[in-house]
């Protein structure tokens, strides 16, 4: 407390606060809303028209750009999930537990885009829809992985525990990440190892590494719209005995 | 508080489970070197991998069989197939096929994938690549 | 590149746009979802309120 100075602390405290939390984000979503057009319009722009065929695989790597960003996303939001679950559970912060709970279903959307797109991918290239390797399974996994923390918190009607209940499911299942990550690397799989986020340079030619930088992004700023959407009707609906929502349902009326 | 503990309990063992149970066949494929050695199965089914040796891909019959050489770059299988390929079978591609081996040690095929690598680049940027790899070889 | 030429994606069509296409309804319905949830309940919650 000491080292940060009073302000941040206020910022923080003042974000934390429901109220201040529901309209902030509503002045919010406009802005995120056409940052995220843009960065997909320019990056399906790059990717669809402006990128050349691959060498090998024609015009069908073009799924690359949906893909590897829904892949990627599906980690980062399980990660996003577990810590705020975790800091739910520590510091028992309501906002952190809403956070968490809002990510789930953004996270399941994208790791079900990840394999099915895999699959459309997998088909015409590999010659097989699915294959049980351990990328795919893995994969698989994190999707029930979602599944379970999704069906775990509409189980249980006293949502401070159903939080509780969660963010444990959400740590134990971190282990998945590294596995899936490295899955390629750890065993023979008929997926192909990392592209870009290997050590070296990555093995793709910068007219087809842009749009996907640019999908990368699109795909976060969506997250943050598609969970602080989720957030706020799950705010509402758990505060739905204070004040503050009874005015707005009130306000909300006129 | 008791049932949700046993829930979280009850999901982290059945992932537990998940996680084992697929640790136990999780090299997808044995490479050619593993057969040549004989560590591969003998009499079932497995999935072998490997690159298609240049020159190597021939069809003995007028039907849809293939016959080519699969290598990891230490040990050779020969493999036979007969069926439709996938669009990425081509000679020095990666592909895992799925069969067994018969008596003379040639490995029967009833499935082909073709492996891509991890690179991409337009097919102008690939053909320099080759040039210049040609020109050094030149050199030499 | 004609039109036609770019909807083809090199025989790959069906493959690409299937992809996009089940991207598309996913990300929309994450949407669209919690906002109607959001609504639905405002609504309940008004006539809740005024009883």
């Amino acid at each position: 407390m000491l080292l940060i100075p009073d302000s941040v602390v206020r910022f923080f405290h003042r974000m934390a606060s429901p109220p201040h939390f529901y309209a902030f984000t509503e002045r919010l979503m406009p802005w995120l809303t056409v940052i995220f057009l843009l960065l997909t319009a320019a990056g399906l722009y790059g990717g669809l028209y402006l990128a050349p065929p691959d060498y090998q695989q024609g015009d069908s790597y073009r799924i690359i750009y949906i893909h590897v960003p829904s892949a990627w996303m599906s980690l980062f939001i399980y990660v996003v999930m577990a810590i705020a679950g975790a800091i739910g559970l520590i510091w028992r912060i309501k906002l952190a537990e809403i956070v968490a709970i809002s990510s789930a279903p953004v996270g399941a959307g994208f790791t079900f885009i990840a394999l099915v797109t895999g699959s459309l991918w997998g088909k015409p290239m590999w010659g097989a829809w699915w294959v049980w390797d351990a990328r795919l399974t893995s994969e698989l996994i994190l999707l029930f992985l979602y599944l379970g923390v999704i069906g775990l918190y509409g189980a249980i009607d006293d949502k401070r525990v159903a939080s509780k209940a969660v963010a444990i499911l959400a740590l134990v299942g971190v282990v998945n990440i590294p596995i899936i990550h490295y899955s390629v690397e750890w065993w023979n799989t008929l997926h192909q190892g990392p592209t870009v986020t290997k050590m070296d340079k990555p093995s793709i030619h910068v007219s087809m590494l842009i749009p996907l930088l640019l999908m990368a992004l699109s795909f976060k700023l969506y997250y943050l719209i598609a969970m602080l959407q989720r957030a706020r009707t799950e705010l509402l609906m758990r505060e739905r005995n204070s004040q503050w929502v009874r005015t707005m349902v009130l306000e909300n009326e006129q | 508080m008791i049932l949700i503990a046993l829930m979280v309990l009850g999901a982290g063992l059945a992932t537990a489970f998940a996680l084992k149970s697929f640790n136990d066949n999780l090299m997808y494929f044995f490479s050619t070197t593993d057969v040549v050695e004989g560590k591969a199965p003998k009499h079932a089914l497995f999935r072998l991998g490997g690159m298609i040796i240049k020159g190597s891909v021939e069809r003995p019959g007028d039907g849809l069989m293939v016959r080519f050489k699969l290598t990891d770059f230490s040990k050779d299988v020969t493999v036979e197939y007969t069926g439709i390929l996938p669009d990425l079978f081509r000679e020095g591609q990666g592909i895992v096929a799925h069969g067994r081996l018969n008596q003379q040690g040639v490995f029967i095929a009833e499935e082909v994938l073709a492996k891509h690598d991890e690179n991409y680049m337009p097919p102008e940027v690939k053909a320099s690549l080759k040039q210049q790899a040609v020109s050094v070889e030149d050199k030499k | 590149m004609t039109v036609q030429e770019f909807f083809a994606m090199g025989g790959y069509a069906f493959y690409v746009w299937t992809a996009y296409g089940v991207a598309l309804i996913v990300l929309i319905a994450n949407i669209i979802i919690p906002v109607v949830q959001r609504k639905q309940f405002l609504r309940r919650q008004a006539s809740k309120q005024k009883r």
